[in-house]
């Protein structure tokens, strides 16, 4: 028996998180297929091919896979379910949009946003926030899976997987696509940025996180942002980091102006360097940051382009 | 057109839980249960579509212990008509929970079933999905804006990246995201209406689910803890230690 990861991709690029979902299925002990669901995706079942130990890529491409609507992937993940014995994906907004209907469909729990693999049965995942740990074990006869892929590092990329296609199944019509609306950035993307930024209510509008791209430029990193900052209206939803947001896990997180609510420590606690400046020093920030400094984020901020 | 809003019982999202001595489970006896935020966002668009004229009636369901009668009361006092609630002896994972709804469902024949994207306290993301699946219904994730056209529904969703907007046949299922809108204020008088609004009790059995668990707990942990850090005195210290102490800024 194998085991299925399903890529997540745009239809042109692999998304760097499929390295670290294909790094937590290989630990698994079988052999790893990698499914590439899309729409004109040949360029994405090529770099898939790439990753380092897959035994094969399954490459579908019809118009119905073009936006990842849920209800059509998953019914293809469902035409090739029983030959696996574990279903992997990425715990992005594609992965968590899917993955529940295949689990349902195949009469089995899932498993969200593991976060280590203590056998082929057990897992470890974060509850409550991530204020807590749960190591579970599944009894189900398929294990259906989203892995969080901060928690894992990525395969190699050396890889040469031979690509077989995989015929699509039926297009379901009862969801179409209108628009997307994504946001540009010169920016590395916050979930895979190896320094990321973020401002909290302290930065006081959006014009000032002018002065966190300015460091993040120096730095090239991500730029996020806290809960409340997204809930003022400083700066769009997706650049929120936390527990509802995105979870990032850098070599070096820098918190501005961020009080350091559960919600938002939840996103980034698990950072290797974590710096916090806050000019209220009982803000729980520092309680997890390595780094603290109390200061003036307009003082401060400046004078850290600066120097870097 | 009927709507459901099912709604999940769950620790009050400022508290920081605790884990049990024994390591079984974290913490729950003397702790402020709330509403799950996402649930109350999911009753507050029901009954706004309800205040449209887009519909007709709201039903709020909870499945869990019997005190989830306050979180219903609660949603029947934010607009809801009337409230279900399936009692279960142990919590019920999501796949029980969205076989219990689909019973519901069949029953009810809701135009719409709005849900919380995910309960805070298992932090699953998957009961809508699930719920989707099994009654054959499409489904919209992280809804931040929703549109009824119609037969059809428009759904502007959350996410990575930016924003994507789909249009769903109803019946369907639809997930709320924290800024699809903002909770009103519950006012005393409503309070005291939702005490003689409707609520009907039931077991899982009644809708022939068995609550039964194939993913087991076998411990839970606190996450380890970051070693204390220290506190710098300047920028000039803080670019020092980044760049020789952490080595993580060249």
């Amino acid at each position: 028996m194998s085991i299925l990861v399903i890529a997540d991709h745009n239809n042109s690029e692999l998304t760097p998180v499929t390295a670290n979902v294909v790094a937590a299925a290989l630990k698994l002990g079988a052999p790893v297929h990698l499914l590439v669901a899309g729409h004109g995706c040949r360029s994405v079942a090529d770099a898939a091919a790439q990753l380092s130990g897959i035994e094969r890529v399954l490459n579908c491409d019809a118009e119905h896979y073009a936006h990842g609507l849920a209800e059509n992937l998953a019914e293809l993940v469902l035409s090739v379910a029983d030959q696996y014995t574990h279903i992997l994906t990425a715990a992005t907004t594609t992965g968590k949009n899917f993955l529940p209907r295949v689990a349902a469909k195949l009469d089995v729990e899932q498993i969200s946003e593991i976060i280590s693999i203590d056998s082929p049965d057990t897992f470890k995942r974060p509850i409550y926030a991530g204020n807590a740990i749960a190591t579970v074990q599944s009894t189900d006869r398929i294990k259906v899976i989203s892995v969080r892929g901060t928690a894992f590092d990525p395969c190699p990329i050396d890889g040469q997987a031979p690509i077989e296609d995989l015929p699509a199944a039926s297009d379901q019509g009862i969801s179409r696509f209108i628009s997307e609306d994504l946001v540009v950035s010169e920016r590395p993307e916050l979930t895979a940025a190896r320094v990321v930024i973020s401002g909290g209510r302290g930065m006081q509008n959006g014009e000032n996180f002018e002065l966190l791209y300015k460091v993040a430029d120096k730095l090239g990193a991500g730029v996020g942002a806290s809960r409340a900052a997204v809930d003022e209206g400083f700066v769009p939803n997706d650049m929120q980091v936390g527990q509802t947001g995105k979870i990032v896990a850098p070599e070096l997180y820098i918190a501005v102006g961020i009080s350091g609510q559960i919600q938002h420590l939840a996103g980034m606690k698990d950072s290797k360097v974590i710096v916090a400046i806050n000019k209220d020093e009982d803000a729980p920030i520092f309680q997890v940051a390595d780094y603290g400094l109390v200061a003036d984020l307009f003082d401060a901020l400046p004078e850290l382009t600066e120097q870097l | 057109m009927k709507i459901i809003v099912p709604v999940k019982r769950v620790v009050d999202y400022n508290v920081k839980v605790r884990v049990k001595a024994d390591h079984s489970d974290v913490e729950l006896a003397n702790v402020k249960m709330d509403i799950n935020p996402f649930c109350d966002i999911a009753v507050e668009e029901a009954v706004r579509l309800k205040e449209q004229g887009l519909a007709s009636e709201v039903i709020v369901v909870s499945i869990g212990e019997a005190k989830a009668e306050e979180q219903l009361r609660r949603s029947l006092a934010i607009g809801a008509d009337r409230a279900i609630l399936v009692v279960t002896q142990e919590a019920a994972s999501s796949l029980v929970v969205a076989k219990i709804l689909a019973q519901i469902v069949a029953l009810e024949q809701p135009g719409l079933v709005i849900l919380g994207k995910q309960a805070i306290d298992t932090d699953n993301n998957q009961t809508g999905q699930m719920l989707a699946a099994l009654a054959g219904l499409a489904q919209a994730t992280f809804a931040s804006k929703v549109v009824i056209d119609g037969d059809w529904v428009t759904v502007t969703r959350d996410i990575d990246g930016g924003a994507q907007t789909v249009s769903l046949k109803m019946p369907a299922i639809i997930t709320t995201d924290l800024r699809l809108n903002e909770p009103r204020y519950i006012k005393l008088p409503d309070i005291m209406k939702a005490k003689r609004k409707p609520l009907e009790k039931k077991t899982p059995e009644d809708f022939g689910v068995e609550p039964t668990r194939t993913v087991n707990t076998l411990k839970v942990e606190s996450p380890a803890e970051r070693p204390a850090g220290i506190k710098v005195k300047s920028i000039q210290e803080l670019v020092d230690k980044l760049k020789n102490e952490a080595k993580v800024v060249s």
